[in-house]
């Protein structure tokens, strides 16, 4: 290992370390503005010059390697030269204008002009003006600003993988743009918001509402997808301004997916900020008390056979923990939480669980993809396998939609006996398979949401033990969920008690009048129709296709609204915090349940969060630690049967909308119809 | 589309003739598998040659035959000056104006160009004979003044003689490249001036 001497100070870092990062082992804090630890050196700002002995010139700390014996000065009279030279040089074209710019508070030019720039310019010529360019509903442009470190470039083609970015023309004429007018079409497209030093990209939601100072910011949790990628909340007053992501290596690093950073002004549209019940075939407001009135009235007398409870995607452990524990009392075995109807087994822990994690794809060599759209699914899990891609030696196929996923990978087909086939190594692919030391599968909710989803499951499951993905201190047998709800929803037990019926079940029941009294708790994605004449307890935050199909509404706490717990795909028990309070009557999602169950009579035995969760930790262990994963036994589960013919489908027709939040959203609908309506031509300069 | 020197009159369709379309596959060939991206500026070059000038419909032709992202290619095409992004006149007069050849009287050969076709600097006749366009240095400084017409260095210029080269392509001559004055390639005008004596006999 090189020793070299920085500022004094004898340090010894491995080979192949740049001079930048040797001294931020030592804590010393180089300026940049092209330089990311997460995207390839360029190592064209500049603004990191610091003065090697011996050597003729400033040297970009960026882009040099260590060497040994080497003497870096970082803070010596020809390095402050050198920096405020080229600060000079940047600020020749950037514009004054930052009393008026979104970065403004938040800007690394603005930081850095502070120790490096002067305080009059001697530039009298005019400045440069750019452009800006369309970007799509997302990302506001302003190109004067920009100084050209080429990150929002690297993200796109690197990490994005989608590569729409580049710098067309030279010298002064150097633009970066698409060259020809289109809005971006990557799910990951935000991050160049974050990823901008200056603010020539920002986020157009977001534009001109808020300064960062202003923001009282939160850390959270993500519910959108079931990644559970960790968020920081940004709000004033009453309402959520921004969601922008946090660093967790272990989940996210530090990106988000549009979905999960844009839908937020969906948080302020179709609220339910009151109880309601309905009268005379409408649904009007009433005070809590009339509303667990009408609830007690017509649960009087009905038996627990005949009442039934389906939790949604959103929900979070605490409330369903309080809903299993209420639908009990009631003497109800019908609760389920997979209200796709995904086969999924409870009993199984490794059976709904990506085993792998997300970090621990970068270890795999082999990769199966059923029934997935990673893509559209868990957009930054999906830029994790890219990443594992570019890495090399890292075979991908595909049993399921034939998508564009940004890397490619040999599409096997659509056909569920494929998986039969391989596992018999009867297909090539097999081989493959068997030859990789960590070879690992997905299985996406395309193939478990279906008829015969406890057959695919335990095909795959012959898949991967035949195929050698489970073994001493590797498990690579992973299922995507799309339901933030739907770990912690399994976790807790939320399915059918004994005689009790599933999701298909409660449904057909409904239909036919056999059960009488249904309770949705954020279940929005069933077949409302099929409810026939039963009596519709609807709890949840937004007024989406349960409560108008609701008997009574209950108003719930969004994500951003409670202290609450959410299982990761991966089974990583995770707190989302309370950033701004539940609008009008809205209450946190497990007090709602609390005191409904003391109305009728059946009152549950917990009165504080902290009790809440002692009773969650009691039905599960999972619970005992947060912010980890440990890992799950694995065991016997699916069932064998007949696979049907049909092809798996991706479930998620449009990423942009997938649950009562982004269906409320403005934002998403722009991008709905721009990117998944397919009309990019009605960008840009046509309007 | 943007960036200066650039149309919005595009065509549709770019497809390279079934000659160079050969010659694609050979220079294509040149590069070793995977590197194929390594051939687009040849390649643009080619439809350049065919079309006189690079429509965005050939730079995407080009990015789908080397499997690259068509940003990739624009990037490529708008960084050099000597693709041309609009279409150009028959013959592409280019001259130098930096400070060999200004020393040397560039200013004359470029008012010259400006009187004998009756166009200013980045404009094209109405015939579409001739585009004048003023370009940086083009390394021929040591017999500067000069043009470049089409792949043809004219050199040692004066007003005179740029009109006399221009009228000569008007009437689709093809005058000599080089030289105006007929020196042998940079050799000293008046004739050599070193190394003119019969070198002395070893020992005499």
């Amino acid at each position: 290992m090189p020793k070299l001497t920085i500022d004094g100070i004898e340090v010894e870092v491995p080979a192949g370390v740049t001079i930048l990062q040797a001294c931020e082992t030592l804590g010393i804090e180089i300026p940049r503005f092209c330089y990311h630890e997460r995207l390839q050196i360029a190592g064209n700002c500049r603004m990191c010059l610091v003065e090697v002995e011996k050597s003729p010139k400033p040297v970009a700390s960026c882009a040099m390697p260590v060497a040994d014996g080497m003497v870096v000065h970082t803070g010596s009279p020809m390095v402050e030269k050198a920096r405020k030279g080229v600060m000079e040089f940047l600020l020749i074209n950037h514009p004054l204008d930052c009393p008026i710019c979104d970065q403004g508070g938040e800007c690394d030019l603005q930081d850095q002009a502070i120790g490096y720039g002067f305080d009059r310019g001697r530039f009298s010529e005019n400045k440069r003006a750019v452009k800006d360019k369309n970007f799509g509903p997302l990302i506001k442009t302003y190109m004067t600003r920009c100084i050209h470190c080429t990150r929002c470039i690297r993200f796109i083609t690197e990490v994005a993988g989608v590569p729409e970015l580049g710098a067309t023309g030279r010298g002064e004429n150097m633009e970066v743009g698409t060259y020809v007018e289109k809005a971006l079409s990557s799910e990951l497209s935000g991050n160049i918001i974050d990823l901008c030093p200056v603010g020539a990209l920002t986020s157009k939601p977001f534009a001109f509402t808020a300064r960062p100072w202003e923001l009282r910011k939160t850390e959270s949790i993500d519910v959108l997808d079931a990644l559970g990628s960790n968020i920081r909340v940004d709000a004033r007053g009453a309402a959520v301004m921004r969601v922008l992501p946090r660093i967790n290596d272990d989940v996210n690093e530090e990106w988000l997916s549009d979905k999960s950073r844009f839908a937020y002004d969906g948080l302020q549209r179709q609220r339910l900020d009151t109880p309601y019940v309905r009268r005379d075939g409408r649904l009007q407001p009433a005070s809590w008390q009339d509303a667990f009135a009408a609830i007690a009235a017509r649960l009087n007398g009905v038996d627990g056979k005949r009442i039934a409870a389906i939790a949604g995607d959103l929900a979070d452990c605490e409330s369903m923990v309080a809903l299993k524990d209420l639908t009990a009392a009631l003497g109800s075995p019908n609760i389920d939480c997979r209200q796709d109807g995904a086969k999924l087994d409870a009993s199984v822990r490794a059976s709904y669980l990506f085993n792998t994690t997300v970090a621990g794809i970068e270890e795999a060599d082999a990769l199966l993809l059923i029934g997935t759209d990673p893509r559209r699914e868990a957009a930054v899990l999906n830029a994790r396998i890219r990443k594992r891609w570019l890495n090399g030696r890292f075979p991908i196929a595909s049993v399921g939609p034939k998508v564009d996923l940004t890397y490619r990978y040999e599409w096997l087909g659509d056909e569920p006996r494929l998986l039969t086939d391989i596992a018999e190594a009867k297909h090539p692919f097999a081989e493959v398979l068997k030859g990789a030391q960590k070879p690992m599968l997905i299985l996406g909710m395309g193939a478990l949401a279906r008829p015969d989803g406890a057959a695919v499951l335990a095909a795959a499951r012959r898949l991967a033990e035949t195929c050698g993905m489970v073994k001493d201190g590797w498990n690579g047998f992973n299922v995507l969920h799309l339901a933030a709800a739907r770990v912690g929803g399994l976790d807790l037990g939320l399915v059918p008690g004994k005689g009790g019926r599933d999701v298909a079940g409660i449904l057909a029941g409904a239909e036919k009048g056999d059960i009488e009294v249904v309770y949705l708790l954020g279940a929005d994605e069933i077949d409302m129709d099929r409810l026939g004449k039963a009596f519709v307890i609807y709890q949840g935050h937004h007024g989406d296709a349960g409560a108008h199909r609701a008997d009574v509404v209950l108003p719930g706490a969004a994500y951003t609204e409670k202290n609450a717990t959410y299982v990761n795909t991966e089974g990583r028990a995770q707190e989302t915090r309370l950033a701004v309070f539940p609008p009008g009557e809205a209450r946190e999602d497990w007090k709602v349940l609390r005191a409904l169950s003391e109305a009728l009579g059946h009152r549950l035995p917990y009165d504080s969060l902290r009790e809440v969760r002692e009773r969650m930790l009691a039905v599960s262990r999972v619970f005992a630690h947060r912010d980890a994963v440990a890992a799950a036994e694995w065991g016997a589960f699916g069932t064998d049967g007949a696979l049907d013919n049909a092809p798996f489908v991706s479930p998620i027709e449009n990423f942009y909308m997938t649950d009562p939040i982004s269906r409320a959203s403005k934002t998403m609908a722009e991008c709905t119809a721009l990117f998944v309506a397919g009309n990019q031509r009605k960008t840009g300069t046509h309007g | 589309m943007s960036g200066p020197g650039t149309t919005a009159d595009q065509p549709a369709n770019f497809a390279f003739s079934a000659e160079n379309v050969e010659r694609a596959r050979a220079i294509i060939a040149k590069y070793p598998d995977g590197r194929q991206a390594s051939a687009v500026m040849p390649l643009l070059d080619l439809a350049q040659r065919q079309e006189g000038w690079v429509s965005r419909a050939a730079m995407d032709h080009v990015a789908e035959m080397l499997g690259m992202a068509p940003i990739r290619v624009y990037e490529v095409a708008t960084f050099y000056t000597m693709f041309q992004l609009k279409p150009v006149g028959k013959h592409h007069v280019q001259v130098c104006t930096n400070l060999p050849c200004w020393l040397r009287g560039s200013d004359g050969v470029a008012m010259a160009c400006r009187d004998e076709l009756g166009i200013g600097f980045g404009e094209t006749t109405p015939d579409g004979m001739f585009t004048l366009s003023e370009v940086e240095c083009l390394g021929a400084c040591v017999n500067a003044p000069m043009v470049q017409i089409g792949d043809d260095y004219y050199e040692d210029l004066d007003p005179d003689s740029t009109k006399r080269l221009l009228k000569a392509l008007r009437n689709g001559e093809k005058p000599k490249a080089g030289s105006q004055t007929g020196r042998q390639g940079s050799a000293p005008a008046g004739g050599p001036t070193t190394l003119v004596d019969v070198p002395a006999k070893q020992g005499e």
